[in-house]
């Protein structure tokens, strides 16, 4: 499984702080930061710890079988987030 | 000694203020913070300006509390800095003073007709459906069959939403009494939003944008033509556009192929390359006249929206809300940008005209960096400005206020606002809302007037601040 950060996240960076493997991006000062509208947990590295769930100041995080049903479609959206990021990391390697 | 403490004062309660309290408790736990709010209620626009139907950030209000109010930070309500208590007085004070006033009016269309009544800021209807004290009394006319929302941010999404969803769904959120008894009676059917720009330019997050075409009975409806993107934009978000672009995009081409709305319920109809020219009206909005735009390039690299010379398009509509962004507006005797309503700063040290640092005066949030970003960018942009702040202290560079000491300006708020709401009187209005939203099954019942605010926070009698 994985924990999967749903449309509701305001990029108050708590759970980048609490994470300990350091799976979640953009991080502050990343080029992509800025623009991004949320941030993403990177479901090859998460540890499935729950330390972000409970650092999330709005409650937008849930186990990947947890989803509620309106946010299900984040799934899609954050593998297509990885997806691109392993290319342009290819890319720019 | 009592003096030793520095004491800094924030002026707004909003995100911005909360989050550089709590940064600052953080960085420098030996501080006595003072978070100064216009209004009898903290947070700002976390309950004035996200959504009713957003309730799941609400939540960060409870952050915020653990973070400053319950960590010693006090709140003082109801004093507006500027007219109760003026600038030299806070720095008379306090060490250090941090504006955190946001950006409180909203950006004109300058077109036109936009005095006409029934066109209105969309940050007025936000601030009437979330209860704000302040517009309580305006009166929206939703009789037309159609509205028109022009702008395509978050904002735009937002009253698009709150028009057009059913009272059954407004009636599980916390919008406004007076709000939901109006759009109870709403007979708008149709909600045409205006972007000037074309798809891949769009403010919307995409989770904003997907939101529309997932609302319950509510149809969306997008223009396949207009879905499809101009050749400098496709360009642009090849070589450029970013991961919420390209959602964007494909969202508002999914919309676009879906089939006609059948059924009767509520429209969305999103346009794009069109800006409004001009309202009309006898007396009030009928209609709204529409120009067509191309995407250029232009010198600086950026996509622009160019007119496109042809016929103007006549929308009617009893409705105009526009959102094209907010606006900050100045402070009494603190130094302003005109140019990009700010307050002139460094990293959040408020500059004079000068371009010298301004000992003690910071800035955080919309006022200090312009109206951008969501709610976290202002936990960066607390960080920031009070690391400033904090290296200031330890370097010796705000010297000990003339008037330091918490009963000197406790005495002079006693005699000049006897209806201060500290935080005894804030727990007392938020209990009450709780209460009353768990008695009719909703998260909250706000109090919508400044009286009964006040009457509930207990602060008609005068006392002094605690």
């Amino acid at each position: 499984m994985t924990y999967v950060i749903t449309g509701s996240c305001i990029k108050d960076d708590a759970c980048i702080d609490a994470c300990p493997v350091d799976c979640i991006h953009p991080k502050p000062g990343a080029p992509d930061f800025e623009t991004a509208e949320q941030l993403y947990i990177d479901p090859a590295v998460c540890i499935d710890c729950d330390a972000c769930v409970e650092a999330c100041p709005v409650d937008a995080i849930f186990a990947d079988f947890e989803i509620p049903e309106k946010h299900e479609y984040v799934l899609d959206v954050n593998a297509d987030f990885f997806a691109e990021l392993s290319t342009a990391e290819r890319t720019a390697a | 000694m009592p003096g030793a403490r520095p004491r800094v004062a924030i002026v707004g309660a909003g995100p911005a203020g909360a989050y550089a309290a709590a940064s600052l408790l953080r960085a420098h736990g030996d501080v006595e913070i003072d978070l100064f709010e216009r209004l009898p209620t903290p947070w700002g626009l976390l309950r004035g300006g996200v959504a009713p139907d957003h309730q799941e950030i609400k939540r960060l209000q409870d952050t915020f509390d653990r973070e400053t109010l319950a960590s010693g930070c006090r709140f003082l309500g109801n004093v507006d800095i500027g007219v109760d208590v003026s600038h030299a007085e806070l720095m008379r004070h306090y060490t250090a003073v941090i504006y955190a006033t946001g950006a409180q009016t909203d950006k004109s269309l300058e077109i036109e007709g936009e005095e006409l009544p029934g066109s209105w800021a969309a940050t007025e209807f936000v601030a009437w459906y979330n209860g704000h004290p302040d517009y309580r009394g305006l009166e929206f006319d939703f009789s037309s069959p159609r509205a028109v929302v022009v702008g395509n941010g978050n904002v735009a999404a937002d009253v698009t939403r709150m028009l057009t969803l059913s009272p059954r769904e407004l009636e599980r959120t916390d919008v406004a009494d007076h709000a939901l008894e109006a759009l109870r009676e709403s007979r708008i059917e149709e909600v045409v939003v205006l972007g000037r720009r074309g798809p891949a330019q769009v403010a919307f997050t995409s989770a904003e944008l997907r939101e529309l075409g997932h609302l319950d009975g509510v149809g969306i409806q997008v223009d396949a033509a207009e879905a499809e993107l101009d050749p400098v934009s496709r360009q642009w978000l090849a070589d450029e556009g970013t991961f919420t672009a390209r959602r964007n995009v494909a969202l508002l081409e999914e919309f676009a192929a879906r089939s006609p709305q059948t059924s009767s319920g509520r429209r969305i109809v999103l346009r794009f390359l069109r800006s409004p020219v001009r309202i009309r009206g006898n007396h009030r909005v009928q209609a709204i006249d529409v120009r067509r735009n191309e995407i250029v390039r232009s010198d600086d690299g950026r996509l622009r929206p160019r007119p496109v010379d042809g016929d103007l398009e006549t929308t009617e509509c009893g409705l105009v809300l526009r959102s094209v962004g907010y606006q900050a507006v100045p402070l009494p005797d603190v130094p302003f940008e005109e140019r990009r309503f700010v307050l002139p700063n460094e990293q959040g040290r408020v500059l004079t005209p000068e371009g010298e640092p301004l000992p003690g005066v910071y800035a955080v949030g919309w006022i200090k960096r312009g109206p951008t970003g969501i709610l976290g960018t202002n936990k960066r942009d607390a960080e920031e400005t009070v690391s400033c702040l904090v290296e200031d202290l330890r370097a010796g560079a705000l010297p000990e206020p003339s008037d330091s000491g918490r009963e000197k300006i406790d005495a002079l708020l006693g005699r000049r606002k006897p209806d201060l709401v500290t935080v005894e009187g804030w727990r007392a209005i938020d209990a009450q809302e709780l209460e009353h939203g768990r008695s009719e099954k909703r998260p909250r019942v706000k109090l919508a007037s400044r009286e009964e605010l006040l009457a509930e926070a207990g602060s008609q009698t005068p006392r002094g601040p605690r």
